[in-house]
């Protein structure tokens, strides 16, 4: 990348601790094991994996919302560079206001009891960025217009609108302390498709006119490619494959983008049947198998899988794949 | 083939302190024994509705229309499923003739009752199995969706299981009283798409292996294009389009099936815009008059759309959408 990235994850671990363990050190889970990634500033970033893969637990670590274990993450927009695990009181105060988080699901993510002006209104107030009701009324109607919500929207309570327009008025929210950084976590995956691409299409223009940094969290491949300009999937906590869009797309490496990609269901009705299928579920992280965490499903898997867990190595430029036979089938 | 069920006029209301809201209006459909029926429409357009009213499993104060008709081809005889008064009369369909699986499995188990005695249970109300007839049976059911230890599975309970673990279950409780219609709302819309692949392939299996009927209800045309026969979309309420699956998913005739597979993103060309249906669904309370489809639609024809409800029009053999596009009355086209 010529540019220098927005937010830097070095050898980034999330564990949790377990209750139990009278004896010896304390159980934990490894939600997220020795992540590095990198994500340009304007850059329209993919994070996919299946559920439990902890690709949400990773997308909040990155915004100080989840506890660093170890490693690093280090934010830089060009006026503050920011190391997140020992950030003080007041730098995490403005780091909030330069990250923020879109939620899945705008049925719970809105207060019933406020109208829509004061939802979007309330960062401002918590942060104080505004000095009078005034000033965060002017502020309100200007990011409610980008995100195409009209001044007779926000007299209403959240009850009066639809998913659609509901998750545009998280979005809204998000925005409105001027936000560098955005975590849009499976920010689409409530909505209905005819709703799915206008929520999708506000994004990307809200993107690319306020010079925004996403981080966008999805189990959906398919909505995954159509927007976002790099692509990293996670399995078990780990990355196992990081890759410009186009190039995951047309070349993937590891057995496990491989089969994602084949499971999504084609619309070609003649297609039944070819898809390359995947034996069992996602391991629990609390007892993961030995070596390649993807070895119990792998339809490639040898011993030496079963034993020594492989590292993310370049497979090409920006292509990093952490698989130990990824050469022999690469054609 | 023969025929499974057949659903004329069907018009449901429901009594709300609003009003009266209509969910389902006018809906006419058959199936074939062996025949899988995609059932397609966004949150809110009725299709969950339609697919219970065929054992009449909606709330009290839910209002059928007076012509509506369904009739069910049991092997010996049709059974006018309005007819049917009390529970106990009821019990011919509901999980007898006809089986349902939900969207969310952990919310259909009783969270406090094992798995296996829940599968016992409704296999004594519906068969006459001896209790340990019964418990054979649904092991076997269980190993047969592709559970493994089926013996340790049956005395877990639900919390115990994984999502797709669950919805294996699920299908083996509904499929052990081999049910002639299987209704499955959202099967595997919970699921990771791995999971999801795994469950199409189980229950296309079973419909080869029973020879049942399945109405397959859910808002994902790529899981109809794996799945079913052939396809009827809702929108607030009406059937808008039937036809083959072919048919609907490659030359789609009435313009919200258009919109919805131009909403939808696509590996085959990922470079291709992604175009929203503009607008959003109305208010069931607020049916726009004319075609439910107007106020969204890109391809108005004329006053007329706002005016009449558009019947259905033949458009190719086997395929039919409700559009004044093809209304030879219209005079358009």
């Amino acid at each position: 990348m010529s540019q220098n990235p927005l937010i830097v994850a070095q050898g980034l671990s999330v564990h949790y601790g377990l209750r139990g363990g009278l004896i010896g050190p304390a159980p934990f889970v490894r939600a997220v094991e020795n992540v590095s990634l990198e994500i340009a500033p304007g850059s329209f970033f993919g994070l996919v994996g299946e559920s439990g893969s902890g690709k949400t637990t990773l997308g909040r670590a990155m915004l100080r919302a989840a506890p660093i274990s170890q490693g690093e993450v280090l934010f830089d927009d060009g006026e503050v560079a920011y190391a997140l695990k020992d950030l003080g009181k007041k730098e995490l105060k403005d780091y909030r206001k330069r990250a923020q988080l879109i939620f899945q699901d705008p049925y719970a993510a809105l207060s019933p009891r406020m109208t829509v002006r004061d939802i979007i209104a309330e960062p401002l107030e918590v942060m104080g960025l505004t000095k009078s009701r005034v000033e965060a009324d002017e502020r309100v109607r200007e990011i409610a217009a980008k995100c195409r919500l009209n001044v007779e929207h926000l007299r209403r309570f959240p009850h009066a609108f639809s998913g659609g327009q509901r998750q545009r008025i998280s979005i809204a929210r998000a925005l409105v302390s001027g936000p560098k950084f955005i975590v849009a976590d499976e920010s689409v995956a409530a909505l209905d498709v005819s709703i799915q691409a206008d929520v999708l299409n506000l994004l990307k223009a809200i993107q690319e006119d306020m010079g925004l940094t996403f981080l966008f969290i999805s189990h959906d491949l398919s909505v995954v490619t159509h927007v976002c300009d790099h692509v990293a999937v996670m399995y078990l906590g780990r990355l196992v494959e990081t890759a410009p869009t186009r190039t995951l797309f047309s070349g993937p490496r590891h057995p496990y983008t491989k089969a994602l990609l084949s499971a999504i269901p084609s619309l070609d009705p003649d297609d039944r049947g070819k898809a390359q299928k995947l034996e069992g579920e996602i391991p629990s992280p609390t007892n993961p198998p030995s070596g390649c965490k993807f070895q119990t499903r792998c339809p490639v898997a040898i011993d030496r899988c079963r034993v020594e867990e492989p590292v993310l190595e370049s497979a090409g430029t920006e292509h990093n794949v952490a698989c130990h036979r990824w050469k022999e089938f690469s054609s | 083939m023969s025929r499974l069920i057949d659903v004329e006029n069907l018009t449901l209301q429901f009594d709300t302190d609003e009003g009266r809201i209509t969910a389902v209006d006018d809906v006419s459909f058959s199936l074939e024994a062996g025949e899988v029926m995609g059932l397609v429409g966004e949150s809110g357009s009725g299709k969950s509705v339609t697919a219970k009213s065929l054992m009449k499993l909606n709330p009290r104060n839910a209002v059928y229309g007076a012509d509506t008709k369904i009739t069910l081809h049991l092997d010996d005889r049709p059974v006018d499923v309005m007819a049917l008064q009390n529970d106990h009369e009821m019990k011919i369909v509901r999980g007898g003739a006809i089986s349902l699986i939900f969207q969310e499995p952990m919310a259909s188990f009783a969270p406090a009752i094992s798995i296996g005695d829940q599968m016992v249970e409704q296999l004594l109300i519906h068969t006459s199995f001896s209790k340990s007839q019964a418990k054979e049976v649904s092991v076997e059911m269980l190993d047969r969706v592709g559970i493994s230890d089926p013996d340790t599975r049956f005395g877990q309970y639900a919390f115990e299981l994984s999502g797709g673990m669950r919805q294996r279950a699920m299908i083996a409780m509904a499929l052990s009283t081999k049910p002639k219609l299987l209704i499955a709302d959202e099967p595997t819309t919970a699921l990771d798409v791995t999971i999801q692949a795994q469950v199409i392939d189980l229950m296309k299996d079973l419909v080869t292996e029973f020879g049942m009927g399945i109405i397959f209800i859910t808002h994902d045309l790529g899981v109809i294009a794996q799945t079913a026969d052939k396809v009827a979309v809702m929108y607030l309420g009406r059937l808008v389009e039937q036809g083959t699956v072919r048919d609907v998913i490659r030359k789609p005739a009435h313009p919200y099936t258009r919109g919805l597979l131009a909403a939808l993103p696509t590996l085959d060309d990922i470079d291709a815009p992604l175009t929203p249906i503009p607008g959003d669904i109305p208010s069931p309370l607020e049916r726009p008059p004319g075609c439910v489809y107007n106020t969204r639609c890109q391809e108005v024809v004329g006053p007329l759309c706002s005016a009449k409800v558009p019947e259905f029009s033949q458009v190719d053999t086997g395929h039919a959408a409700a559009c004044h596009l093809y209304d030879p009355a219209g005079g358009v086209k």
